[in-house]
């Protein structure tokens, strides 16, 4: 699976409160949540936002367990988030809603707002394209890109119950 | 094996684990709330799921917005009541019958010693206070645990927390977690589990022992956990008809480290906005304005914490100018306070008292915040924007540091107060 995007530069500890405030969260309908993505940090982020990667430093997604957060980015328009590290309830929010999430503790440094980049979820790598700069990140396991093949748990349980 | 693994190995029907291995674990008891529930609940019709793995296995609560303040929150109650109606779901806590779930869960016996318990908040390590190992998801994974009742987990190592020492008089377990916060840093336990122990641990009742599991997820952790004991047995005893299996660690070298914490000479502290891990002593920021105190929430809203608030607040006015916010954690804390005579204590003082809801905490409603305004807090997240407005500022204390800064109108440190009024 592989996934071009623009690059969006955010620092540490970005929480599910930056990413979705509370009082979006009686919300149900995720392009409404969209509407509010980053609101808490950026609020010029809708703007820029579609066909977007983010690219973040350590413990993005720290918080909530409320699944509005990737939701909101992925509606949003975000293709994939990278970040050094990840909060673990965000994490598998991401990848059960469909939203490639992959980590990589030195691409931060070397990346820049802007660049447009390729990740490789499959074999962990991460390529901003017109500096040929190439980055090994941690690949994903099978499982967990059978999930994003299927754009998120839900369809593949539906693809399980069918059969 | 240390506890978490030894859970782990039993819940997923293996004789050992080790960190790092994926094993998928039988569930005892999966928790969701209208802020998350409603999503789940919304996935399994898409699904078109027509029965709940077990439902006496799951338990539903509204806890956010109680009762409703918006036609959009009103919305989400009426899902989770038609839900539970339609699945013949035993364990749902509507308004009025409940509390903020994280409180219910315990006080109700869902939670005990041994099991594996998921809730869709990030709070659910809380019930790690009752030896059971407990973690936060998500919406859709918590549709999967409705249809197949068993979830993959990654065995987390685990950090081992041993506390001595006697607090002083208005230190509180609030106060040890901030300090173990300042130490790990917000992303410190990231990926890890909390294992609490020693003889400070030994002689917490579960209140205090839910606050420092409550708050294990502030510093990234997976879960926060204490060993059962007489105390979690004596707590147990009316509360659940559940058979269960006390389960101990018993190697000390299945920890990632340790950390050793003495707190005899801690003092109260706080978490600066806007972060858990920004921990000052309360007197190096005592005489800041405070707007608003607010007292509550799944980490500190219990009977405990209200006896604490009440005995400073005694026959004291709070200061003119500040707001005080008292909201019990549950239905039963409520009763209980009102009972005690710690509800007309709050209201002669100036407080408002409300009923159970997560409200403030979350910047959802009953006492949000105005841009610039200070709030003092006994909840576990002082994030920017969490109470409300993005321009306020949120410190996090103890129950005792609290009330000690609505009677001055000023962030106080309890130890110091003077009691002639
Ligand atoms: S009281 Fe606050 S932290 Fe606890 S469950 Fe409610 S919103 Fe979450």
């Amino acid at each position: 699976m592989k996934i071009y995007g623009k690059v969006l530069k955010y620092g540490d500890n970005i929480n599910t409160d930056l990413i979705i405030p509370g009082k979006y969260l009686t919300l149900t309908d995720p392009h409404e949540m969209a509407k509010h993505a980053m609101e808490g940090i950026d609020s010029s982020f809708t703007e820029k936002c579609k066909d977007s990667i983010i690219v973040a430093g350590e413990n993005f997604g720290c918080g909530s367990s409320r699944e509005q957060a990737p939701l909101a980015l992925k509606y949003a328009g975000v293709k994939c988030v990278i970040a050094k590290s990840f909060a673990r309830i965000f994490y598998r929010n991401a990848i059960n809603i469909g939203l490639p999430a992959i980590e990589c503790e030195t691409f931060w440094d070397k990346v820049q707002e802007g660049d447009m980049i390729e990740v490789d979820l499959e074999n962990g790598i991460l390529t901003i394209s017109d500096k040929n700069v190439k980055v090994k990140a941690q690949p994903l396991p099978k499982f967990m890109l059978d999930i994003l093949e299927e754009g998120g748990l839900l369809n593949l349980l539906k693809k399980q119950t069918r059969k | 094996m240390n506890i978490i693994e030894k859970i782990l190995a039993k819940a997923s029907g293996k004789r050992e684990v080790v960190p790092g291995e994926i094993v998928e674990a039988n569930i005892d008891c999966a928790m969701v709330n209208e802020i998350t529930g409603h999503l789940s609940i919304r996935y399994l019709q898409e699904l078109g799921i027509e029965k709940v793995w077990d439902s006496d296995k799951i338990v539903m609560v509204i806890d956010h917005t109680v009762p409703a303040a918006s036609v959009e929150a009103a919305e989400l109650h009426k899902i989770m009541r038609r839900f539970a109606r339609s699945q013949n779901i035993k364990y749902f806590y509507d308004i009025g019958f409940g509390g903020i779930a994280h409180q219910v869960m315990v006080e109700k016996g869902h939670v005990v010693p041994g099991n594996v318990i998921v809730g869709a908040d990030s709070h659910t390590c809380t019930y790690g206070a009752l030896g059971a190992f407990a973690t936060g998801i998500g919406s859709t994974e918590m549709a999967a645990v409705f249809i197949k009742g068993k979830l993959w987990f990654k065995v987390p190592k685990v950090i081992r927390i041993y506390v001595e020492g006697s607090f002083k008089e208005y230190v509180t377990a609030k106060d040890l977690f901030l300090k173990i916060a300042e130490i790990l840093g917000e992303n410190g336990a990231n990926y890890r589990g909390l294992e609490f122990g020693g003889p400070t641990v030994a002689s917490m009742n579960i209140a205090e022992r839910m606050t420092i599991c409550n708050m294990a997820i502030e510093v990234g952790a997976k879960t926060g956990i204490v060993e059962a004991d007489e105390k979690t047995l004596a707590y147990l005893k009316y509360r659940t008809n559940k058979s269960f299996q006390i389960i101990k660690s018993d190697d000390k070298n299945s920890y990632e480290r340790s950390l050793e914490v003495d707190v005899s000479n801690l003092p109260p502290l706080v978490a600066c906005p806007d972060s858990v891990a920004n921990v000052k002593p309360v007197s190096e920021v005592e005489g800041i304005e405070v707007d608003q105190v607010f007292i509550g929430s799944c980490t500190n809203g219990r009977l405990e914490d209200l006896k604490i608030v009440a005995k400073i607040l005694k026959g004291k006015k709070i200061k003119n100018g500040t707001r005080l916010v008292i909201v019990p954690a549950s239905q039963e804390v409520y009763l209980e306070a009102l009972k005690e005579g710690l509800i007309e204590t709050f209201i002669s003082s100036g407080a408002i008292v409300a009923n159970p809801t997560c409200g403030a905490c979350y910047g959802g409603h009953i006492g949000v915040l105005a841009s610039d305004e200070v709030c003092v807090s006994t909840t576990n997240r002082n994030f920017i924007g969490r109470m409300g407005s993005p321009k306020s500022k949120v410190y996090l204390a103890s129950p005792a540091t609290a009330a000690a800064s609505a009677l001055e109108g000023k962030i106080k440190d309890p130890t110091t107060l003077r009691w002639a009024s």
